[in-house]
């Protein structure tokens, strides 16, 4: 019994060891370089007086769902760091949660801390529309960010992306290169992001509404989650399902990890691929030219830094400098750029 | 059977075969190794019929003899990753309990294993840092359901909210991509023209056959998993075998870790989204009785190999994701319904006559 009791204790004592070791040693591999995000702010240009100059002091509360891809990740550090440029702004922060119900009551004790401004990304614009006006009838503007609210009066200022035009955009350029290459009836396929979104069936629409005046279809769609793994999941099927494609269209460069890597994968390249968002990684690959990716069309998360200046502006009652009017105008759409090869060096700045 | 009687190392006052398992369970074996061929059986011909319906809506495709092959290869491919995670499954399962962690668990271990810290030890320290990681997580879920008395499904449901906090935390919410070309050429690469990722699965589906029907280890799990009582009156340390099967677990999403990584070539605190239900489908379509003591790697494979040709049946006629969806639960639903009406019928009926 004995001998079996210290075989026990020594075989503990190693595997505890080696538990340890193993602990101290993991989290010596938990370390990260923190992503730069200067490039997606503009820092406050205090020399010239007029708007950048020093103000009253404005408190944005600020809400963006809970990051689980690169994108809203980008939001949320983009809007810290933009708030960071000002001396007057002081920025509060609450994270959304999982879901609308999370971010509602998240919001509510926002409004409790009395902030000037609210900048919001909401989970669903439907979904918090009576958030905003609660918000609004509370005296706090509310700017909406990229997903609108349906109710005018549930918002001060809407600033948002332009998800028709990204699709637009994005068929534009396979349209030409089609034309260019002669190809009279081409295969095209389509990923897109998290079909429940409403942003994704207006990307959708965009897409095939331009290609149906060119004449052509999409072949093939697949819904991925924005993830890489999903994105990876869905591409590898879809080249499955057309064992020739002339061109594909993705619509977000972080799951466009995931189909590139499946395209390496099938070792596929006889057609051209469009990405969507604008990544720093898809604008370096559309550089080296060296994959299928040879555009992408932008739908950037700088958005958030603006929306922080037009929040301010609207907290100090001011307007935009360059324009007549003497406030911030209601809605502010961006424009989808499309980023190739030829231009991709103005624009890796931009890329998050 | 022959290996019934290798419990002695574990109870030293016990000397000969399981006396006191019930004498029962040993003829039940028997009948339920039958039974299961026949559900495996069943299975194998809801598979052809799922690639006879393709061969029958995409005649043009089937008809290029190479492309089947690379279709079936990407099936599997599509089937590994959650294959694996499955097979770890299928043990919790048989032992009794439930492991909602292992989604979470893979994308710890991913992006663990993808920071800018591990990847600078390379590709042997990634896959260490994957293990262990998968390892630790699902020991811990053991401790805390062996010895912590918790209930499986609450513990590892935390363990599934806080793991992919603390993934998130650890990527900064970011993707990390991975730039080591070992991993990312696990899944680009062949050999003998079948990717590796095929190979690991077939490796981890061969070793997890091994190991529940041909050791003491996997005679436990079902004498775990059936009767926890009898079984710890035969002398069997159920806490200490619950935990370890918890453990196996996390070394199934470990391994998984490292292969959907090497897919998607990076990773990220989303990754592996709802695997835990993928893994939980397919171990009951194969046949894995949700309340312990019943289950086999062959049906749980199958389950996974149903579900990814599904998927590759959709997308290849360009259906949409949600009438798929519709069509898995239809089929979950459908496979536990035949196999209690069949077989539970059967039975009965053989019995009577």
């Amino acid at each position: 019994m004995s001998k079996i009791n210290s075989d026990l204790s020594r075989r503990r004592l190693l595997l505890g060891g080696a538990a340890v070791g193993a602990g101290a040693l993991l989290t010596a591999c938990t370390s990260n370089e923190a992503a730069p995000t200067a490039a997606q702010t503009k820092a406050a240009d205090t020399s010239g007086g007029g708007n950048a100059a020093p103000g009253t002091k404005v408190t944005i509360g600020f809400s963006a769902p809970a990051a689980d891809h690169g994108w809203i990740a980008a939001i949320t550090n983009n809007a810290k760091a933009q708030a960071a440029t000002y001396t007057d702004v002081e920025f509060k922060s609450v994270e959304a949660g999982a879901d609308a119900a999370a971010q509602r009551a998240a919001l509510s004790t926002l409004i409790g801390q009395k902030p000037t401004v609210i900048v919001l990304l909401p989970h669903d614009g439907k979904e918090l529309n009576s958030f905003g006006l609660e918000a609004m009838a509370a005296g706090i503007p509310v700017v909406n960010l990229d997903r609108a609210f349906p109710d005018a009066r549930a918002y001060r200022t809407q600033i948002m992306g332009d998800n028709y035009g990204m699709g637009v955009a994005a068929a534009d350029f396979i349209i030409t290169q089609m034309k260019a290459k002669g190809v009279a009836s081409p295969i095209i396929g389509e990923i897109a992001g998290m079909d429940e979104l409403e942003l994704t069936q207006t990307r959708s629409k965009g897409f095939s509404d331009t290609l149906k005046a060119a004449g052509f279809t999409v072949a093939n769609r697949r819904a991925a989650r924005f993830t890489v793994d999903s994105g990876q999941q869905e591409a590898s099927q879809l080249l499955q399902a057309l064992p020739k494609m002339d061109a594909l269209w993705n619509h977000d460069d972080d799951q466009g990890v995931g189909v590139l890597a499946a395209i390496n994968q099938a070792g596929r390249s006889e057609f051209i691929m469009v990405g969507g968002a604008g990544s720093k990684k898809a604008i370096e690959t559309i550089q080296a030219d060296n994959t299928v990716l040879k555009a992408t069309v932008t739908y950037s998360p700088s958005m958030a830094s603006s929306a922080i200046s037009l929040a301010r502006l609207i907290g100090q009652k001011k307007g935009l400098a360059d324009l007549v009017e003497l406030q911030v105008p209601k809605e502010i759409v961006l424009a989808s750029e499309t980023i190739t090869k030829e231009n991709a060096s103005s624009y890796i700045q931009l890329g998050f | 059977m022959t290996l019934s009687d290798g419990t002695g190392l574990q109870a030293p006052a016990q000397t000969g075969p399981e006396p006191a398992l019930p004498g029962g369970r040993k003829r039940s074996w028997a009948g339920e190794s039958g039974e299961s061929v026949t559900r495996n059986l069943v299975l194998v011909g809801v598979l052809v019929a799922l690639i006879v319906i393709g061969a029958i809506t995409q005649p043009e495709l089937y008809g290029n003899s190479s492309w089947v092959w690379t279709n079936i290869l990407s099936i599997l491919q599509l089937a590994s990753v959650v294959g694996v995670v499955t097979v770890g499954m299928t043990f919790v399962i048989i032992g009794g309990g439930i492991d909602l962690s292992v989604g979470a668990i893979v994308a710890l271990a991913g992006v663990w294993c993808t920071t800018l810290a591990t990847q600078a030890y390379g590709a042997a320290g990634m896959i260490f840092t994957a293990i262990v990681v998968g390892v630790a997580v699902g020991l811990i879920n053991g401790v805390l359901i062996s010895y912590g008395r918790l209930v499986p499904f609450i513990a590892t449901l935390a363990m599934l909210v806080s793991a992919r906090g603390l993934a998130a935390a650890i990527s900064g919410k970011q993707t990390q991509i991975s730039s080591n070309t070992f991993i990312n050429s696990i899944a680009s690469s062949k050999l003998f023209g079948i990717p590796w990722l095929v190979y690991i699965l077939a490796a981890v589906a061969v070793a997890g056959w091994i190991l529940l029907n041909r050791t003491t280890f996997g005679r436990r799990t079902v004498a775990v998993g059936g009767n926890p009582e009898a079984a710890r009156l035969a002398g069997i340390n159920v806490k200490r075998h619950t935990m370890l099967l918890y453990g196996l677990s996390g070394l199934c999403c470990g391994i998984a870790a490292i292969m959907l990584t090497s897919q998607a070539t990076s990773a990220q605190a989303a990754m592996g989204n709802l695997y835990e239900l993928d893994a939980i489908a397919a171990a009951i379509i194969g046949g894995t009785l949700l309340s312990g003591g019943r289950g086999t790697i062959v049906g749980s494979i199958l389950g996974v190999l149903i579900f990814a040709t599904i998927t590759n049946l959709f997308a290849i006629n360009g259906l949409s994701t949600e009438a798929q969806n519709m069509v898995k639960g239809g089929i979950i639903v459908a496979a536990v319904l035949v196999q209690q009406f069949r077989f539970k019928s059967l039975t009965r009926f053989f019995a009577r006559n």
